[in-house]
């Protein structure tokens, strides 16, 4: 198990390595990037201060030492706007973020993994038909849209829920609802296809023949197995929750870090942005590292793997 | 009670005329279709300009609906101008926009996927290296990112596309190349004496071409919804062109009032096209190749 | 005989509708056996005769498509067919217990070794955890797994086939049923443990009194371990009776070429002796005998009419115009 979990941090370190070279050119390539890193209506000696400021005529390599030891000191920058350090703002928000793609992540699974293991069970029957409605709806249907129609219905004619801020439970009913719609059909249909996979197989054909209760078969031999992928993808679809929130988080006025990035844009405010981008892939290869490891620690065919 | 599923017996339910596996989904066909065939003909259909409207006309809502006229059968927005007619342009810009970036995005992941995938070695390793790490970001923010940079036009959200998405074509063409290259019809080029270029663009290319066209239709719709997020957060296709996502982001600021059909519509338009184009993916993909079924 | 049979199946069909009831495939056509207690019976066929249908027909295993058309399977007396399903749940695995032919996926990857095997005897007898897991031990001992303590803690991915496949003989006889259905059980096992996992069974069959069902396509085995054997074709048992009879002198053309076309050592022949032709598709199967089309034997009346089983030796049936007494 060593070896492969040091292959693994060996990958992710790569990962992070080529993320911030591809961030730094991009924002190289364009022409002047002292444009992107001098606030809106800069005059022509702030532009130079900025380029002596980071050291913009020197060459790419000296650049690219000196942006990632700022990294590596925490250093992401400084936002106009809010005239902060990015990272502090970034940490300020991030709880709300989490906050918002756990309960996201409640629902999607809540009714996504249920909804899988009954259209595996009763293949080709009504239930099944409708679940394949609604992953297909789920997949199609783009998550702001779905909250603006919630707000319309549920607050603007209904009236029984606020659309935006946070603080209540109310608050957050809508907004988790609209980012986990999509996912919960994404994990249906994973859970769905999991299952048939496993019903298949020999070990559950095996546990039929010792005369098991079908609960005993389902419940047991079928559903942990089943689980696997499902809650694999979970895990990752955690961190792209947080990340992808913006749009929801947009329309739900949520202090995320998906706001933060909006307001970033909005206001030209590009140490934000750069920041957030940087953070958010660094996550998700962490998270994806975690991920991985756990699963090594959990399946005992990896774990015992010498 | 059966050995293996299904445990129940249950008899085979109604299906969608789309749903049907086999049956040529002519549904979703239609519908993107009609589609196209509106934003080509999108002058000549529809009833105003979209970019221009009557300030004293605002709001109006549809023509069912009380203060609704069929002037505007669709009703009209915050600056006057007519729906319908900014929904029909704003399908153009979709089409525009879906389709030429999935087209620079096929192709370039799939050559990159072929390269890859044939040549192995180092070349692999540094494609697949920086796919991997282009991957890990969301494409939603990688996009915001691009834009933020380059800022907003219609041109630049294609590019942008193309640039966040070439990457799932590389990873799927690169896993067909590796198997193909096993292949007997390979080996036997190559003990002909075929060079590398022409093997790969003889034999390999074809023969991944059908992963890719599957790959293209499903990939549709996820680029016309992020379009519309791009749209609708303002970094996407500027105002006053009309863009689906564009027409939300308006409409939202209608919403409180309870301005509805500028929320609803442009969505439901969204959504269609999705829908299509999910639809048709879906079936190309068990049609072409079973295989693909793991996508 | 004085003993009551175990098993006595009477004139079973099983067929294959498929989901518009326009294809029909009898998979098992019209089939009667019998089997006591303590005898082993080997099912001979190639793939497509129906041999695994009928044993998930026994035990009612069967998906959503076969309708079990006619017929009776009689076990101690009880007709299995009239029971319900939670009756035949308790028979599964308690009576009547079957080994399949995959080892390396039989077992779930996720349970330890302990677990599996101590399923069926919490369910049907209700043991408790803690004496499921030492009986557990005994099973593994009995089935000849070194280190029985340590293993029983084990998964399964820690295991090789011969091993897999010797823990699903110990899930198997568990209960201690009456019958055991194998189908295939060595297939999948490399040559030299072939040998060793049937001695096991053997001997298991001898300490337990079990009645043993072989499903195989390998006549070797058949002679090696079984006393009666029942060939089938198409659905059809086209001969059955004891081994060394049947062996010495079969009945059915098909029988007879089957035997012919296993090489032998120190024969002469330049060739391999092969049935020609295909098996038939059972839905839509030749007229008259099954086997007629590929038969080097056939007269005119194999074409036009289905010959009914003949008695042809002692205790052994032919299903042959050619063995019509008239």
């Amino acid at each position: 198990m060593k070896q492969y979990i040091l292959r693994r941090v060996g990958y992710s370190l790569l990962s992070l390595v080529l993320l911030s070279i591809t961030i730094f050119l991009f924002v190289r390539v364009t022409g002047d990037p002292a444009v992107l890193l001098v606030e809106p209506g800069a005059s022509k000696a702030d532009l130079d201060a900025v380029r002596e400021q980071f050291g913009l005529d020197r060459s790419l390599v000296v650049q690219y030492g000196t942006f990632v030891s700022s990294l590596l000191h925490g250093d992401f920058g400084k936002s106009f706007y809010y005239r902060t350090p990015v990272l502090e703002l970034y940490l300020s928000r991030l709880p709300y973020s989490l906050l918002l793609a756990l309960a996201g992540m409640a629902f999607s699974l809540l009714i996504g993994i249920p909804t899988g293991i009954i259209a595996a069970v009763r293949v080709n029957g009504w239930w099944d038909s409708a679940g394949k409605i609604f992953s297909l709806l789920g997949l199609s249907l783009p998550s702001f849209w779905v909250g603006l129609v919630m707000i319309l219905f549920f607050s603007v004619y209904l009236g029984w829920l606020p659309s935006s801020g946070s603080g209540t439970v109310a608050h957050i009913i809508m907004p988790a609802f609209a980012l986990g719609w999509y996912f919960a059909a994404a994990h249906m249909r994973l859970t769905r296809s999991s299952m048939l996979e496993v019903l298949g197989s020999e070990y559950v054909k095996l546990a039929r023949l010792k005369g098991l209760p079908e609960a005993l078969v389902i419940g047991k031999h079928a559903f942990k197995n089943a689980l696997i992928p499902v809650l694999t993808l979970a895990g990752i679809n955690l961190v792209i929750m947080i990340n992808v929130a913006i749009v929801v988080e947009t329309v739900f006025a949520w202090p995320g870090i998906g706001r933060l990035l909006f307001e970033g844009i909005s206001f030209r405010d590009f140490p934000v942005v750069q920041a957030i981008v940087l953070l958010c892939g660094t996550m998700i290869v962490v998270v994806n590292l975690l991920v991985d490891i756990l699963y090594a620690v959990i399946d005992p065919r990896i774990r015992l793997e010498r | 009670m059966a050995l293996n599923t299904p445990a129940v017996n249950v008899p085979v339910a109604w299906r969608l005329a789309a749903l049907r596996l086999g049956g040529f989904p002519v549904i979703p066909t239609a519908i993107l279709a009609s589609i196209a065939l509106v934003a080509i003909l999108a002058e000549v259909i529809a009833p105003y300009n979209p970019e221009i409207g009557t300030l004293g006309d605002r709001f109006r809502p549809p023509f069912w609906q009380v203060g609704g006229s069929e002037a505007h059968l669709l009703g009209t927005d915050h600056l006057g101008r007519d729906v319908l007619s900014r929904l029909i342009f704003g399908a153009r810009v979709s089409m525009v926009v879906g389709f030429t970036a999935v087209i620079f995005a096929g192709v370039v992941g799939t050559s990159l996927g072929i390269l890859a995938g044939y040549l192995g070695g180092w070349v692999d390793q540094v494609i697949m290296r920086v796919t991997d790490a282009w991957l890990a970001i969301p494409a939603l923010t990688y996009a915001i990112f691009l834009a933020a940079i380059v800022g907003p036009s219609m041109w630049n959200v294609v590019i942008i596309l193309a640039v966040v998405y070439w990457t799932r074509y590389a990873r799927v063409i690169r896993g067909e190349v590796l198997s193909l290259k096993e292949r007997d019809f390979v080996r036997l080029a190559i003990v002909a004496g075929c060079s590398k270029r022409t093997i790969m663009k003889k034999h390999i290319l074809p023969n991944v071409l059908n992963s890719a066209i599957v790959l293209g239709t499903l990939m549709l719709g996820v680029v016309i919804v992020t379009e519309a997020a791009l749209s609708f957060l303002g970094v996407g296709v500027p105002p006053p062109k009309p863009a689906w996502g564009l027409m939300l982001s308006d409409g939202k600021k209608g919403m409180m009032a309870g301005y509805w059909w500028l929320t609803v519509l442009p969505g439901c338009c969204i959504m269609l096209m999705v829908l299509a184009a999910n639809l048709l993916g879906d079936w190309l993909r068990v049609k072409l190749d079973p295989q693909l079924r793991q996508l | 005989m004085s003993t009551p049979p175990l098993l006595e199946i009477r004139n079973l069909s099983t067929h294959f509708v498929s989901a518009r009831g326009k294809r029909v495939v009898r998979a098992v056509n019209d089939l009667s056996l019998t089997l006591r207690a303590g005898e082993t019976l080997g099912i001979v066929g190639e793939s497509g005769s129906g041999k695994s249908t009928l044993a998930l027909t026994i035990l009612r295993l069967l998906p959503p498509a076969a309708r079990i058309v006619q017929g009776e399977i009689n076990l101690d007396g009880e007709d299995l067919l009239k029971k319900s399903d939670a009756e035949m749940r308790h028979i599964r695995g308690k009576r009547i217990a079957m080994i399949l032919q995959d080892p390396m996926a039989s077992l779930n990857p996720l349970f330890t070794i302990g677990d599996q095997v101590g399923e069926p005897m919490r369910v049907h007898e209700g043991v408790s955890r803690g004496g499921a897991w030492t009986r557990a031990k005994e099973l593994l001992k009995a089935v000849r797994i070194s280190a029985p303590e340590t293993r029983v803690g084990e998964y399964p991915h820690q295991m090789s086939g011969g091993m897999r496949q010797r823990i699903v003989g110990a899930i198997a006889i568990s209960c201690e049923p009456a019958l055991l259905i194998a189908d295939e059980p060595t297939t999948s096992l490399d040559v030299t443990i072939q040998a060793q996992y049937l001695k096991l069974l053997r001997d298991l069959q001898h300490a337990h009194h079990l009645a043993l069902i072989f499903i195989t396509h390998n006549l070797g085995i058949v002679a090696k371990m079984c006393d009666q054997v029942a060939v089938m074709y198409a659905g059809r048992m086209v001969e059955s009776g004891p081994v060394r009879q049947i062996f010495n002198a079969p009945a059915h053309p098909y029988t007879e070429a089957l035997l012919q076309s296993i090489p032998r050592l120190v024969d002469n022949r330049q060739r391999l002796t092969a049935i020609d032709g295909q098996p038939p598709d059972l839905a839509a199967p030749p007229a008259g005998c099954a086997f007629h089309p590929r038969c080097p034997k056939v007269v005119e009346r194999c074409s036009l009419e289905e010959p009914p089983g003949f008695a042809v030796a002692e205790s052994q049936t032919a299903r042959c115009w050619l063995r019509d007494p008239r």
